[in-house]
């Protein structure tokens, strides 16, 4: 998940060209394009008149339907007008620039590079989410290599590389340095596997490198300086990225860089960059849009005296600033040197600063046109409650634990929530993070906001009640599906019975992604949702008491889905044999925690199953076996 | 324990660190309340171990939860777990004209000549010498560290153990703007 200032839930700004129709992979299996309609008479090999216009006219056609068929950006538009014929599967596979791989196992890169030969830009997503949280061993796969490898052949004009869990190292980097020699943009988001020496190969080698963006991507530190690496003179850098990266920076270098990077709009700097060093960049980078303001405290000793620095105007000069982020060493003392841009500010993340309410509420005070809001939860109810006081236009709120622990005394709850449905009718999407919750809260807020489309609750005590009525939080949950129309996200949390997943089958028929963890009773549940929702894409389940009932109870839907994950539930293997016996195209891999060990033929540990049209994949580690 | 050179011991145990840290490649699998896995072989004593811990640490032990990436609980948590820890007094140590800076553990020394030799040898540099009489006499670099005010004072001033707990960062610096 990357940190940034979305405007829209679900788009993610980074890749424009990434829609949120995911529901039709180009390459996902799908019956033939039907025939093609009765041949033209150009085929018959006749002397007549007739012939002749024959011929010029098919091609005449072809061309046309290229130049039509430009127009169409959107993938599910793309991906229904192959279906028509023959004719239109091969023009749009020559007219289409931008590929999206939701899966990177679900096709090989041959496959990719075969039907569309002429692609500008790439999207390619590796682990599922619960990957993040430690639920899979490491090694498990989504390597870049073979991917790099084949387009570096198939598309040496290729200029945009958007990765998404993958495993990069720094050879790949360094092929792709070198294979792609229009290359402009670089967007590494949650990906691992290599250092220093593969940014700085990009560095060097991508000259009208465009944008470089490192969204909590792993980079280790090998002791290259890849900030120097950048070519002399003026470069083609709009958008540089590093916040989450933990590396030391090259200051000197980094500020020469800004310089000569005049068409600079989106700076986000990681935490080695004191508040004195950010001084000096943002007063020779007023146009930025974006910034990542680094520590923003602990002024280095050769920076110049802090009496000397009016903090205030180098940042009021700022008139294009609508998304900030950063504070990752906050100290408070500098936060109202920022206070004048906050009314322009659209999109604000604060998520990785712990300051308190009394400092929170004077800054909150001031973005009234805020639409995007990452906060800790040190803030409390009471910052909430100023948000919505004062952020009436809000469509996005994440609240993050400070402490993410179960069993401590949380500070913020119902109150809070109940607060922001109130405050903030247009919220469209929001993520939660609390000890306790009600009912009421739940239910007020789907009442309240009725455009949400994303509606993420984690109670972080398992199985916690309402805490104020005793009773499971289905009626909460349930209210969101029923009175949220446009809810394509959920992730649900608390004590719940099967009977929330009945609400979920029974009204969430939009939804495309739901998040499970330590709910239900029985196979019931899961039953509900896999044949109620229609739209289901990803299901990602944890520690929840469904069995190989449930999941033999979904057949019908599977090849429709990205993937389903299911970890610490009751299924065997017997149950998952079954699946792929039934599925042929189907991917199912079972994991094992320990990887060494020899997994019975009892117990899962973890499903996680796809569709794919290349079959087993043959990079799998010990751990994984495919059925 | 007599095997601890043979069954990789470490891999196994419960810790309150957080999972998916350190280099091990096993990881203990979540523990789920109503829903336990039974397939646990181990050591007698393994098991013996395991139930001290677990019945300390119940809740706090399942694996990935809550949902939070380990990159921002490991931002958040520093302030919490230096305070907390008993170990080292670990400051960053930067040098005038060097990309990187490096950390060191000040509870390693107990005095400062040992302190100053070893900066010498990290960052390979001619000192000077120290004698507490007089301080630290000059040369052509000059250590500094900034204190719990925000001030950047002369290493070699106060007594050693004031030092270590004052000392918020320390700063090697050239000559030329001496």
């Amino acid at each position: 998940m990357s940190e940034n200032d979305r405007h829209h839930p679900q788009q993610n700004h980074f890749c424009p060209a990434e829609t949120m129709s995911e529901d039709e992979d180009p390459c996902r299996p799908s019956p033939p394009p039907p025939p093609p309609p009765p041949e033209p008479v150009s085929k018959k090999t006749r002397n007549c008149a007739a012939v002749h216009p024959s011929p010029h006219s098919d091609r005449v056609l072809e061309i046309v339907l290229e130049h039509v068929l430009q127009f169409l950006t959107v993938r599910r538009d793309r991906n229904a007008a192959s279906l028509v014929c023959k004719s239109w599967y091969r023009t749009e596979a020559l007219t289409r620039s931008d590929v999206f791989i939701g899966n990177c196992y679900s096709v090989s890169p041959a496959r990719v590079t075969t039907r569309f030969p002429r692609v500008r830009s790439v999207v390619i997503k590796g682990r599922p989410r619960f990957a993040d949280f430690n639920l899979m061993p490491q090694n498990w796969g989504a390597h870049f290599g073979p991917w790099v490898a084949t387009m570096g052949k198939a598309y040496p004009l290729l200029e945009r590389v958007y990765l998404k869990r993958m495993s990069l190292t720094d050879r790949d980097l360094c092929l792709l340095a070198d294979s792609f020699t229009k290359f402009k943009d670089l967007v590494l988001v949650c990906c691992e596997g290599f250092g220093t020496s593969g940014l700085a190969a990009v560095a060097s080698k991508c000259r009208q490198l465009r944008v470089l963006d490192l969204s909590d991507t792993e980079v280790l530190y090998d002791g290259v300086d890849w900030i120097s690496c950048f070519p002399e003179g003026e470069t083609c850098l709009e958008s540089l990225i590093f916040d989450c990266v933990e590396c030391p920076i090259n200051f000197e270098a980094l500020e020469s860089l800004v310089v000569r990077s005049p068409a600079l709009k989106k700076l986000r700097l990681n935490r080695e960059v004191s508040i004195g060093q950010l001084y000096r960049l943002v007063v020779r980078a007023p146009s930025l849009t974006h910034l990542g303001t680094g520590a923003f405290g602990h002024p280095e000793p050769q920076d110049p005296n802090d009496q000397e620095m009016d903090y205030g105007s180098a940042f009021s000069a700022c008139k294009s600033l609508v998304c900030l982020s950063g504070f990752r060493e906050v100290m408070p003392e500098y936060l109202p040197a920022i206070h004048s841009i906050c009314t322009n500010l659209m999109s604000l993340n604060l998520s990785y600063a712990n300051i308190g309410v009394e400092q929170f509420k004077l800054l909150i005070q001031h973005c009234c046109r805020l639409q995007v809001l990452w906060v800790l939860d040190s803030v409390c109810d009471e910052g909430l409650q100023a948000v919505a006081a004062t952020c009436r236009d809000l469509r996005e709120l994440r609240v993050f634990p400070l402490n993410a622990q179960e069993d401590v005394e949380g500070p913020v709850s119902e109150v809070g929530l109940q607060a922001i449905s109130e405050g903030c009718p247009k919220l469209e999407s929001i993520l939660y993070f609390c000890q306790r919750m009600t009912n009421a809260a739940v239910v007020a807020m789907s009442n309240n906001c009725p455009d949400l489309v994303v509606f993420r609750l984690c109670i972080m005590g398992r199985h916690q009640p309402d805490h104020i009525t005793g009773a499971p939080m289905d009626e909460g949950f349930g209210a969101i599906v029923m009175n949220c129309k446009k809810l394509t996200r959920l992730a649900i949390s608390g004590l719940l019975t099967d009977r929330a997943f009945a609400y979920i089958g029974r009204y969430g028929k939009l939804v495309r992604t739901l998040s499970v963890a330590f709910a239900g009773d029985s196979d019931t549940g899961l039953k509900y949702v896999l044949e109620g929702c229609p739209k289901l894409q990803k299901l990602e389940i944890r520690d929840s008491p469904f069995g190989d009932a449930a999941l033999l109870s979904g057949l019908h839907h599977y090849y429709n889905m990205r993937f389903l994950w299911m970890s610490t539930c009751q299924l065997s293997q017997r149950g998952c044999e079954e699946v792929a016996r039934a599925l042929p195209r189907l991917a199912v891999e079972l994991l094992s925690y320990e990887e060494n060990e020899e997994m019975d033929n009892e117990t899962v540990d973890v499903l996680y199953m796809y569709r794919s049209l290349q079959g087993p994949r043959d990079d799998a580690p010990q751990f994984v076996r495919i059925l | 324990m007599a095997f601890h050179g043979d069954l990789n011991l470490e891999a196994t145990e419960l810790r309150l660190g957080l999972p998916g840290t350190g280099d091990h490649e096993r990881r203990t699998p979540p523990v789920g309340v109503g829903v336990t896995k039974n397939n646990k072989r181990g050591l007698p004593e393994l098991e013996d171990g395991h139930r001290e811990e677990s019945t300390r640490t119940t809740k706090t032990q399942v694996v990935g939860w809550p949902p939070v990436r380990s990159y921002r609980k490991n931002c958040l948590q520093p302030k919490k777990t230096e305070s907390e820890s008993g170990g080292g007094v670990y400051v960053k140590v930067s040098m005038d004209g060097v990309p990187y800076l490096r950390k060191i553990d000040l509870k390693l020394y107990k005095e400062y000549p040992q302190l100053l030799k070893d900066l010498e040898e990290m960052f390979k540099l001619k000192g000077g010498e120290y004698s507490e009489r007089e301080g630290y006499s000059r040369s052509e670099f000059m250590p500094a560290y900034e204190d719990k005010d925000g001030d950047w004072m002369l290493v070699g001033d106060v007594p050693w153990n004031m030092f270590v707990t004052s000392c918020k960062r320390l700063r090697i610096m050239k000559g030329s703007e001496l």
